[in-house]
């Protein structure tokens, strides 16, 4: 896949509408004189389910670390419209501290920081507020994640590896809330994976990056009739071309 | 008996001196993973600013205070130097803490000379189950017991004390959410500052101070501090308390001294036991 040109499939039904609220172009992230990310353009409208699929390396979480702030890009530009919540790789919480603590932290500079609309979204975590957020299990961990971002009142959250060491039908239900948050709240949603099958069948367009570089982009149905990228993430070809 | 109760009435306020310093290293190396070699610098500069204070007419207990808060802007001033500029490793940090450290000699010098002074404190005695103890040493033990358990509401109970629990936890985590963990270093700071400086106008009163006496805070504090794992206030009170017992048990019925080495060498003994006895574990990298 490294050797295909940028190309636009097409951005389908299900393609972006109205400002974006996220709108990434010519976006170059080095460290020292490694190059992560070389000339990325994207963009996520509002209310979309946008997938960003590659393989390990390829600069995914490098991405949105920029998004977020936590990487400084060396050029390009990152608009985003309304409020950004990320849940970084990993889970990463905060295991000291209760479920509770963890979502109130997710808050942080606002004034507004009632976690019952979160509560509401995932009700799982109502029965484990007071539990210390590194005593739970990795599926749990990553409900909490994902409430601690929706503690921000996001208008777009970036999930990054949402599947990442979780049995698949851990994976499937924390799939089904994220569907659920995007298509009744409007809340569009970047997930970042390398399960290609799981975010195309979560999301309605993606990007496919590779060695730092935007290969691919499209409808998900077109992509995962794609002969490459079935080949390359989806465990074998269609027959079709690209 | 009535002697050895009085010794454990010494050993326990002069332990909680260390404590007091060694939980503002505690407060500093949670947050930021740096060790704050001029930790025991906060205590003097806010022992030596106090007794100009008390010099200027300045009623005691304001004077002491306004000595707390030089010492909270020494930290936030160290802070600034050691960690504010983005990416600094703590290794580096620790390094400009104990150049800052230098620097702060060659002031106190400047400002204060190079003799010790003295900071009156409480006079007399209260008899305590019966046994007459100085009335100075039962104020640094209220003093630090009310301070740890104000510095335990603040981490448990409030917004600010969570979300440097969470930088301590987890500093990538705590950046996703938005924290500005560079800030949240410098309140670690002050309020190592801070702690050094109830430290240092409690101490003062029992000891001269001069400009270097933040070797042997820092020694003991550092002891207390290892004590807890550089990570835990609490034990660092109980790691304090044990090293200032244990020097002058051994001050008063051993030799006098060897009473700072005897203690350091018990609570080495008592961490390496301790350490012998938890399982090794290994933090998930960041």
């Amino acid at each position: 896949m490294s050797n295909v040109p940028e190309t636009a499939v097409d951005s389908g039904p299900g393609g972006p509408h109205g400002e974006s609220v996220i709108e990434v172009a010519d976006l170059v992230v080095r460290y020292g004189a490694a190059t992560a990310l070389q000339g990325v353009s994207f963009s996520v409208g509002p209310g979309e389910a946008v997938a960003l699929v590659g393989p390990n390396g390829a600069g995914k979480s490098t991405l949105v670390n920029a998004l977020s702030g936590i990487v400084r890009p060396a050029s390009g530009t990152i608009r985003i419209r309304g409020r950004l919540a990320h849940v970084p790789e990993g889970r990463q919480l905060f295991g000291e501290l209760s479920v509770e603590d963890n979502l109130l932290i997710g808050a942080w500079g606002r004034s507004d920081r009632d976690p019952a609309p979160v509560y509401a979204v995932l009700p799982e975590l109502r029965g484990l507020a007071r539990r210390k957020a590194a005593a739970l299990s990795g599926g749990q961990q990553q409900m909490v994640a994902i409430g601690r971002a929706l503690m921000a009142r996001p208008d777009v959250i970036a999930v990054d590896e949402l599947s990442l060491g979780l049995a698949p039908k851990v994976v499937t239900g924390l799939a089904a809330h994220l569907r659920a948050l995007n298509a009744e709240r409007g809340t569009a949603v970047l997930l970042i994976e390398q399960n290609a099958r799981l975010a195309f069948d979560l999301c309605s367009r993606a990007y496919v990056l590779e060695a730092g570089r935007m290969v691919v982009s499209g409808a998900c149905e077109e992509l995962a009739r794609s002969n490459e990228v079935a080949r390359a993430y989806l465990g074998g070809g269609t027959g079709e071309e690209p | 008996m009535t002697q050895f109760l009085m010794f454990l009435v010494n050993g326990i306020a002069i332990g909680c001196g260390f404590a007091l310093v060694g939980s503002g290293l505690v407060a500093v190396y949670r947050i930021t993973g740096v060790v704050n070699f001029a930790q025991g610098m906060f205590a003097v500069v806010a022992a030596l600013s106090a007794t100009s204070f008390v010099a200027l007419g300045i009623w005691h207990g304001v004077a002491e205070l306004m000595a707390v808060l030089v010492g909270g802007f020494a930290g936030l001033a160290t802070g600034v130097v050691a960690v504010g500029r983005r990416g600094t490793q703590p290794l580096t940090a620790l390094l400009v803490t104990l150049a800052v450290g230098f620097l702060a000699y060659a002031i106190e010098v400047l400002v204060w000379g190079d003799q010790p002074r003295s900071l009156p404190g409480l006079d007399g005695r209260a008899a305590l189950l019966g046994v007459p103890v100085q009335r100075q040493y039962l104020l640094v033990i209220a003093v630090t017991a009310v301070v740890f358990v104000l510095l335990w509401l603040f981490f448990a109970r409030t917004y600010l004390g969570k979300a440097l629990t969470a930088c301590a936890s987890n500093p990538y985590a705590a950046r996703v959410v938005g924290i500005d963990v560079t800030r949240m270093a410098f309140i670690a700071f002050a309020l190592g500052g801070v702690l050094g400086g109830v430290a240092g106008v409690l101490v003062a009163p029992l000891r001269p101070i001069s400009f270097d006496s933040d070797v042997s805070l820092i020694v003991g504090g550092f002891a207390a501090a290892i004590f807890g794992g550089l990570t835990r206030p609490m034990m660092a009170l109980a790691g304090g308390v044990l090293l200032g017992i244990t020097e002058v048990m051994i001050r008063a019925y051993g030799d006098a001294s060897y009473g700072t080495v005897g203690a350091l060498v018990f609570l080495i003994a008592i961490m390496i036991w301790q350490s012998a006895r938890r399982p090794t574990l290994h933090k998930e990298a960041v």
